[in-house]
């Protein structure tokens, strides 16, 4: 329990710190109204969340990087936070398209990133 | 410092996440992800009423408004976890179950995320 919750730790530090830059970056290189810094991090760990349980990850690894990482590096209070405030503004194509886009690219991307780690791994 | 914050966070929601999920599933059998959906739906009510609240007091420093917003509730909730355990809800053959944990989370998350918002914003008397 205690070297679990280690492993934890030392992701979730990791990872909400790179969905910190990468939010910074990408407010910066694509100024938008869009949040494309949250749907980028949500549709990269979806993808390599969904990598590391098809490769068949051993339980520490899965500890370190799944719940870890890639759980604080996705988030879904920003998401759902950034949606109120596209409604609050009445910017309601954002809005539709920022949730359609955020759920169909991290579902599919899971199932992507799945059968390629099932690749890798056999 | 503000990365500091940040990643501090990132350790105490990831940490409260993990014990969250464990703690429910030790009373919770079901194949239904109830341990995401309450830290995403406890994470979003936070969310809205912290900003709400940090915009009506105004003194709050910024490295610690980003520690916890970004850092903490950030990290406590998840949508990877979210994005994956769908995904086996579906390759299980539990359709109807996968549907009702997007539709949940997606209705729920919004819902809860105005909800924390509005409570907070009614009370300090800022506009919502």
């Amino acid at each position: 329990m205690i070297s679990a919750s280690i492993l934890v730790a030392i992701g979730g530090f990791w990872g909400a710190i790179a969905r910190y830059s990468v939010n910074r970056w990408a407010a910066r290189t694509i100024p938008s109204v869009f949040p494309y810094g949250t749907l980028l991090v949500n549709a990269l760990g979806s993808f390599l969340l969904g990598y590391l349980i098809g490769m068949r990850a051993e339980q520490r690894l899965v500890l370190l990087l799944g719940t870890g990482f890639m759980g604080s590096f996705t988030t879904f209070s920003t998401f759902k936070a950034e949606s109120v405030q596209l409604a609050r503004t009445k910017q309601w194509s954002v809005f539709y398209l920022y949730i359609a886009i955020s759920y169909i690219s991290g579902i599919v991307l899971a199932f992507a990133g799945y059968a390629l780690g099932r690749q890798t791994s056999a | 410092m503000m990365y500091m914050a940040i990643g501090v966070g990132g350790i105490i929601g990831a940490l409260l996440r993990f014990y969250l999920g464990i703690y429910i599933h030790s009373w919770w059998t079901d194949p239904f992800p109830l341990g995401t959906l309450a830290a995403n739906y406890l994470g979003c009510i936070a969310l809205g009423a912290f900003s709400a609240w940090v915009s009506a007091v105004k003194s709050v420093p910024v490295w610690l408004q980003a520690g916890i917003s970004t850092g903490v509730i950030g990290s406590f909730t998840t949508f990877s976890t979210f994005s994956i355990e769908t995904m086996e809800l579906f390759q299980n053959g539990l359709n109807a179950l996968g549907c009702i944990y997007i539709l949940s989370s997606l209705f729920g998350g919004l819902a809860l995320a105005w909800l924390g918002r509005a409570i907070v914003a009614s009370r300090s008397g800022i506009r919502h």
